[in-house]
């Protein structure tokens, strides 16, 4: 017993502290890393972005943005989008107030507004494809099928992982979890609604104008 | 504390979790102002494309890509809840790197392209593509 008191010797013996530690409790640190993935897919997108840049213009004698794309239907899109984003902020309201059903229910909206968009999408795409330009055509329709169906693929998972969500939260209601699951998920979507921003704005009014 | 100074801003809801506190959530008000601000800014270019409002083509594109970047910074604030404070400001040190990367990488690849381009060949017309065996 006697071998464990010793006594460390004059003063320089280690002392071992902790210096402004504080506890990390489970998933404090999603927000910050989900943003961080948020903006590597930004990069994504402005590598897609460039290629159209560069390629937009090489029709190889096929078609032009003039005469393949239909504004109306882009309009109707974007406000589909953007419904979708003003109804999950809604939904995040909801959850902070603690209205599960009400939040449920917004995000049901929201969801029927990001399955709208991506049908008219796909519509949009399937019929570019009948009239014969699809994304092997030209230079440019592969840039635009690659970029737009890369946002189009982003859609589709934040629809599935909100379908996911809302199981989730029916089954265990708002807990510490699904509130983070909730808030990085409102990331994801309102960072699509900004990509779609460049989209409709370099893409198709550009490519019209 | 840099989070416990933000959590002033909406502490009058009872917000006294620590990690909780330095998210912004938004309100009601500060998500409409977003929705209605974007509305407008959608509008506006969608109008000036689709109604041949101005005859300089140049005018118009230029109005089309402002009118898209300051709307980008409208969700950014009012949707994603931007601010220099979140994440002890590390969020807005990661947008402003990815916005230098983004900057790096859409005018290099136009300006080497466009280098590239003017150096090969007379430009082929879509006539002549046609043509081609």
């Amino acid at each position: 017993m006697a071998s464990t008191m010793t006594v460390p010797q004059g003063g320089d013996a280690p002392v071992f502290y902790l210096k402004d530690e504080h506890p990390h409790p489970e998933g404090h640190s999603t927000p910050l890393g989900f943003w961080l993935y948020l903006m590597s897919d930004c990069l994504i997108f402005a590598i897609l972005f460039a290629t159209y840049a560069v390629l937009g213009t090489s029709y190889a004698g096929g078609p032009n943005p003039k005469e393949l794309f239909d504004l109306e239907l882009v309009a109707i899109n974007t406000a589909m989008l953007l419904f979708s984003s003003i109804t999950y902020g809604f939904a995040m309201l909801e959850m902070e107030k603690g209205n599960k059903g009400l939040m449920i229910s917004w995000m049901i909206v929201t969801f029927f507004f990001g399955a709208c968009f991506l049908g008219i999408e796909m519509y949009e795409f399937h019929h570019l494809i009948l009239e014969g330009a699809g994304p092997g055509r030209s230079a440019f329709l592969s840039s635009f099928f690659t970029l737009v169906g890369t946002h189009g693929l982003h859609v589709t998972c934040g629809l599935v992982w909100m379908a996911v969500l809302m199981v989730q939260m029916n089954k265990h209601g708002i807990t510490a979890a699904n509130k983070r699951r909730m808030t990085t998920l409102s990331m994801f979507w309102h960072f699509l609604d900004v990509i779609w921003i460049g989209v409709f704005s370099f893409v198709y009014l550009m490519g019209v104008l | 504390m840099a989070s416990h100074a933000h959590s002033s801003a909406h502490g009058d809801h009872g917000h006294h979790d620590h990690h909780e506190a330095h998210v912004n959530h938004g309100t009601f008000g500060s998500y409409m102002t977003g929705f209605v601000l974007s509305v407008i800014l959608t509008a506006i270019p969608f109008w000036l494309v689709m109604g041949n409002v101005l005859d300089d083509r140049q005018v118009t594109a230029v109005l089309i890509m402002g009118l898209g970047l300051v709307q980008i910074v409208v969700h950014m604030i009012f949707f994603l809840h931007m601010d220099t404070k979140s994440e002890g400001g590390w969020n807005m040190m990661a947008l402003l790197f990815t916005v230098v990367l983004v900057l790096i990488a859409l005018s290099g690849s136009l300006w080497v392209m466009h280098n590239l381009n003017s150096y090969m060949m007379p430009m082929m017309t879509p006539e002549a593509a046609k043509q081609l065996p």
